[in-house]
Order: C-alpha cells, then structure tokens, then sequence
C-alpha cells in the first residue's frame, strides 16, 4: 500500500506541525508515508475566487502529482472536499475519476474505514471541545469520525461545543470581502467554544484552525488550538508495547 | 491566504459588503433574525426527518424542474394552449415594463382604481404597485406580512417572511398609527391580526379586480396553484370578479401527478409544515363560480438570458421555499436588506446578479462562505455554491475586479506552478519571517485587511515550512 500524505498549502506555510503530527502518527502505526514534494496547491483558494481557469490548471497538476499512490492522506477537509467534490465539476466527472479523485481521503477515513483502526493507546488529560467544519459535515461527510478517534484516548473529556456546526466565518475570500459578518460570525462561534470551558479547540480543517486560533489570540483567551492529528500524536507519543489493533503494513 | 491579506482587496464601495454594515450594527434586528430563522430551520429539520424517503423526493423535485427547464419552450406553448383551452387568456411579457403595462391597461379597461393582491415575489420583481400607483391605481396587500411592510413604506427583507425584520411591539405601534388609529392595540399576535382582518374584509368585498404570482402552472391541464398560510389569498382569488396573475416563464411544472411531489417539499421546506393550509388550484373560469375572467401575464425578465447558462440555469428550478434563508449564517446576521433585491439570501445572491446584473448585485456571488447549508436543504438540490463559485468567474471575466487582486493571483498562480518555486518562496518568507512577523503583529494592515487584522491576530510564519522540515528529518 503507497501511501502519500496531503497536508495543504496552509499546513505548508503556517501549521507544519499539523502536518508532521499526522506523518509521526501514520508512522508510529507502522506505515510508509510519502509526502511528494512536487505538491504545491489543490487549487481551491482559486476556484472559489473564481479563477476558474487557473483552478483547473492546479487540479490537472494536483492530481498528476498523486498518480504512484494508493491513497492520498489529507488532513484538511476543505482541501479533500475541493479534490473530491469539486474536482468532477472543474474538470469533468471522467477525468477526475480517471485522474485519482477517489484515492483522496481524510485522516480519520483511513484509519477507520481503510486500516480499521478501533483502539488507540494514548492518553490525554485536557477538556477538549471539536469545532465540526462545514466541509467535513456537508463536503465529504466525515460524521463523527475524528471525535471517535479522540474518544478512543484515555483520560480525555470531550465536551460539546454548542453550534457547533455552524460555520466559523472564515470562507477565504469572504472573511477579507466581507469581514465584518465573518468577524461577527467568528465571535459567536468563539463565544460558544468559551462557554464549554475547554483548554483545547480542536477540528478537522487548518482554515478554520487559523482562524479561530486567529480570534483567540486577539481576544486574549488562554486556550490551545490544534489539529486534531497532533492531540492522536502526542497522545500517543509515550505508548509503550501494541499502539492500536491495526498491526501495520510493515 | 496570508498573501492575500496582506494586500489590500477593497473592490468599490458598493455592494453587499457595505449595504450589510448598518444592519449588522444593529443589535435588535440581529436578535429578531436570529429567533425568527431558528424557529423556522427547527421546525423544518423536525418534519424532513419525519420522512424516509426526504432524499428520493427531492431529486424527483430536482429532475422535474430540470426537465421543464430543458424543454421550457414546448411547455410554454402548451401551457398557452391549455389555459386558452379553459376559458383564460394569455399574456406574454419580454421585461418588467411590459408586463406592468398589460396590468395597469387590463385594470384600466374594468374602470377600477382600486386591486387586492396576493403576495407575491413576481410582482415586487416588477415594481408592480409603484407602476400601478403611478397610473391611479392603488394596490392592497392582503398577507399580513406584506401589509405590514407596505404601510411602513418599507420593503421585504425575507421570501415568506418579508416582515421577518420587525418584532411584535413595531408592528404594534405601525398598525396604531395606521390601519388602527385611535384603537389602543396590545402586541399579542390575536390582536394584531384581528386589527389586519378587520381593515383587510372592507377590501375584500369591495375589490373587483385582484392580482396573483403563481408558484405552480400545470402545463398539461391550465392549472395554476398558489399556496398561502392565511386564507387571504383564497379571498382575492375568489371573491373579485377578474383575477390576474403573474409568473416568470419557470413556473412550468407538467402534469398535475408532478404538482403532488412539490406539495410534500414545499410546506415542509418552506414553513416547517406537513401540509400548506390554504392551497388554492383552479383552470381557468367557471360560471357562477370564482372570477368570471382569468388573465395570464408570463414574463421573462432575462430568464431566457439565464436558462442559456449551463451552469445557472439551474438556479431557475427555485420553487421559491426560503429554507435557504432560514439556513444561511451570513443571511442571518446581514438581513435581507442588505441584498438590495426583492431575492435575499442565497438564492438571492445567485439570481439577482443573473436577473438583473446591477453593480451592487455583482457583489453578491461573494456573499457567502460557501458552507453549502443551502445546497443541503434545497428542495430542487440547486448547488448554490457551485452557481457561487461559478458568478465569481463570470463576474471576472467581465472585468469587474480589480488589478491589484488579479495580479496577485497571478503570481500565486505562478509560485504555486512548481514544486520547487513554491519551495523557494516559503524559504523566502521563512528567511523574512522576523520582519512578517513583527509587521503582522503590528496588526495595521493596510484597507480591508486591516479590519481582518482587527479581530484577529495572523498566524505567526514558523521557522520551518512542512516541507522544510519533511526534508531535514528525512535527510533530504
Ligand atoms: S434556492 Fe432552493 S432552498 Fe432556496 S428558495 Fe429556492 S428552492 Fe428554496
């Protein structure tokens, strides 16, 4: 099984260790994980900025980057919806299909669904709230998927976060062409995050993640926001002996 | 992104962007939109969940709209034919003017000055009553709503709730110095509408002409339905003695069997209702009951113009539910107003900029997130980021967009060409993060992205890239 991992060309630039807790993780579980370095941008901030013709020069070139691969691990789902999703639509549902759409799949996808991943031995002891992005719920439908993963740790309280399906305000483009709704909608979205008492703010999307870790650094709040990759990584960091019942390709 | 906010992307100062200021300032309408969307999406979320088969109905909604889009114009012969066949007549209007003119001359030839209406969307499209008032004739609102909303000389900001802005002790005070004066009202809903019943009676009887939209026209047999919660509507279209309705040339539905399929979806997208009370269908006239003259204006206004668009014409499938709306997070801290258009929210912010091609509707294609709660309740599954996304490019290639912003994207274009270039860039910005950094916690960008920058602080550029770091521990 070949696997490349997708971390996004904001987990490139501004989150690297996002994307270096996912590889750690899919390691520590006994896999290869390639990252090949022609990747550049799935071309998503285009698309819906309505660079349709460039989009489609990303996307031909995203996928071509991606043929050796069995699966494509990624671990932003607004990326992974653009691949899936958007991709029969930019480039025709044939030549997506054909060029590989369907190997794109989101972190906590592979470990359920495709290593079948039902215990992790790990431990963490923080209050943890999960912010559901709107492409993992509407895009490519992820469910409850992340938060199984995370209550497969010890020690961890998960807390609902009130509303916590509406989206965050952040949508590109909108948040600089519209920035007051968006900050308006970030606000009570964080005022719900600060109402469930959490110490770390977790979710499945690096925009979402910059913005919000955005508005709470502003407001001064003494909270953590991380993918929900790294807290499976340090979680796991000190497990000694068996890590989960998945026993590795290698 | 972190480019992007770092230049200035302030567009013209039109548009949703400042339409939508005041009204976010305001704390009041913010609480009355809140309160009233979500009453209505819990509603519809509970009786769409009562049903199995939700998702079968819906792309049967989908396909059959889509059917009648494809062949619309051997439909709209047919349905010429079958109403003419039942005693109506037929139409036709290329714009909005046109088919004001056939209105006003239609009720000008009754000797009337005076019309009840039925609400509905089709006529505000026209700037129906300020025509008719302009040629003497006054115009009466009879859904409650719409009522209120023309005694306050105020406009619509919600499909099916067009007062949706407005709480209880507002319409108290409007109906008291009104409809009511010198009645001391209280703000209890009973009471209102008793005080709008009894103003609205006298109308009733006395009109001879009204005027109606049509959600439905049924191409097979005439029929025309319209559906209404009140029972206001049932009295306009049955009490005058001539009925003239209004439709775009969309309204087409086939068969009558077809008509069942949009009477599950409607009610329960639209109102959160298993059925619409008040369901008014009728074929042309019939003596000595309902109107004596059945008139039909079809009216295009540029929907041919958006049936030729591959990609937005499915925006023509609307069957006008408002559940959109009620979803939409943006809608609901912007208003309705803020969209300019008698089409808010975000089937508003697909067909307005395609009716009517204003320049503040060009703003509207960016007036989402593109969360896609939309396309998740739409009835007919019009993709409404997809027409989004896809105006976005339309808007562009129009030139409506500013230099700076199509500059910047081409760089990005470029950077993000290659692996390797888009490698040296991030050493580069790596290598300047100092500088970036202490510039970014400055937090005064420049123009809009300053107001980014207000509420939120940028994320800080980290020592290493992903890729930086990939090749370091991997020794490459
Ligand atoms: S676009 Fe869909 S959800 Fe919105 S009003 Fe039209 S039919 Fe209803």
């Amino acid at each position: 099984m070949k696997v490349a991992i997708f971390p996004s060309c904001i987990v490139d630039t501004v989150f690297p260790e996002a994307g270096a807790a996912a590889i750690r993780l899919l390691e520590r579980l006994g896999l290869d994980i390639d990252f090949p370095l022609e990747q550049t941008c799935c071309g998503q901030m285009h698309l819906n900025t309505g660079y349709e013709t460039r989009a489609k020069k990303l996307a031909a070139r995203h996928l071509t980057n991606f043929t050796p691969y069995d699966w494509v691990v990624g671990i932003s789902t607004s990326c992974t919806t653009a691949v899936r999703e958007f991709y029969p639509q930019l480039l025709g549902p044939t030549r997506a299909a054909v060029g590989g759409t369907g190997k794109f799949i989101e972190l906590s996808e592979f470990l359920l669904d495709v290593l079948g991943v039902t215990e992790l031995q790990g431990t963490f002891a923080k209050k943890v709230t999960f912010h559901t992005s709107c492409h993992s719920l509407r895009g490519i439908h992820l469910g409850d998927r992340p938060q199984r993963l995370l209550g497969m740790l010890s020690g961890i309280q998960l807390v609902p976060l009130p509303k916590s399906d509406s989206c965050c305000g952040f949508g590109g483009t909108f948040s600089i062409k519209n920035s007051a709704i968006s900050t308006v909608m970030m606000e009570e979205k964080l005022a719900n995050v600060y109402w469930t008492g959490a110490e770390v703010l977790t979710a499945a999307d690096s925009s979402c993640l910059m913005n919000l870790s955005g508005g709470i650094q502003a407001a001064k709040k003494p909270l953590t926001v991380m993918h929900y990759a790294e807290i499976l990584e340090i979680a796991t960091r000190q497990t000694q002996g068996k890590l989960s019942n998945f026993s590795g390709a290698k | 992104m972190v480019w992007m906010v770092l230049s200035d992307m302030a567009g013209s100062r039109v548009g949703f962007p400042y339409t939508s200021l005041p009204r976010i300032e305001d704390s009041q309408l913010r609480a009355n939109l809140r309160s009233a969307t979500t009453a209505i999406r819990e509603k519809r979320g509970r009786v769409v969940a009562e049903k199995d088969d939700w998702e079968e109905l819906r792309l049967k909604g989908e396909q059959i709209r889509a059917e009648v889009l494809n062949n619309l114009d051997s439909y709209l012969v047919k349905l010429e034919a079958s109403v003419e066949n039942v005693g109506g007549v037929v139409h036709w209007a290329g714009d909005a003017g046109e088919a004001n003119e056939i209105v006003l001359s239609l009720v000008r030839q009754h000797g009337e000055s005076e019309v009840v209406k039925v609400k509905s969307l089709t006529t505000d499209e026209m700037g129906l009553n300020e025509y008719l008032s302009q040629g003497g004739v006054m115009a009466y609102e009879t859904d409650l709503a719409e009522l209120i909303v023309q005694l306050a000389h105020d406009k619509p900001s919600h499909i099916l709730v067009p007062a949706i802005h407005m709480n209880r002790s507002e319409i108290r005070d409007l109906f008291q110095g009104t409809i009511s004066k010198g009645t001391a009202l209280s703000d209890d809903p009973t009471v209102l509408a008793e005080a709008s019943r009894l103003y609205l009676r006298q109308k009733f009887l006395s009109a001879k002409i009204a005027i109606s939209g049509v959600n439905f026209a049924v191409a097979e047999t005439g029929t025309i339905c319209v559906v209404e919660s009140e029972g206001n509507g049932r009295m306009c279209l049955t009490l005058p003695k001539v009925l003239i309705s209004v439709m775009g040339i969309e309204k087409i539905i086939p068969t009558l069997d077809d008509l069942a399929v949009f009477l599950e979806l409607l009610p329960r997208s639209s109102t959160g209702e298993r059925m619409n009370p008040y369901t008014s269908l009728w074929s042309g006239v019939h003596k000595g009951d309902g109107p004596e003259e059945f008139h039909l204006v079809i009216m295009d206004n540029r929907r041919s113009a958006v049936l030729a668009d591959p990609v937005g014409r499915q925006t023509l499938q609307c069957i006008r539910c408002s559940a959109c709306l009620n979803v939409c997070p943006v809608y609901e801290r912007s208003g309705g107003h803020a969209y300019d258009s008698v089409y808010p929210g975000p089937i508003g912010a697909i067909l307005s900029p395609q009716l009517f091609g204003t320049e503040s509707s060009k703003s509207l294609p960016w007036a989402s997130t593109l969360c896609g709660a939309c396309y998740e309740v739409c009835p007919v599954r019009i993709n409404i980021p997809q027409v989004l996304v896809h105006l976005r490019e339309k808007v562009l290639t129009e030139g409506h967009r500013s230099s700076s912003e199509r500059f910047q994207f081409a760089i990005l274009s470029a950077v993000l060409s290659s692996g390797s270039r888009f490698d040296l860039a991030l050493r580069t910005i790596s290598r300047l993060r100092f500088l970036i950094n202490r510039f970014l916690a400055f937090g005064s960008l420049p123009g809009v992205a300053g107001k980014w920058t207000v509420a939120r602080e940028l994320p800080e550029i980290p020592k290493e890239s992903f890729r930086v770091w990939w090749r370091r521990s991997r020794g490459q």
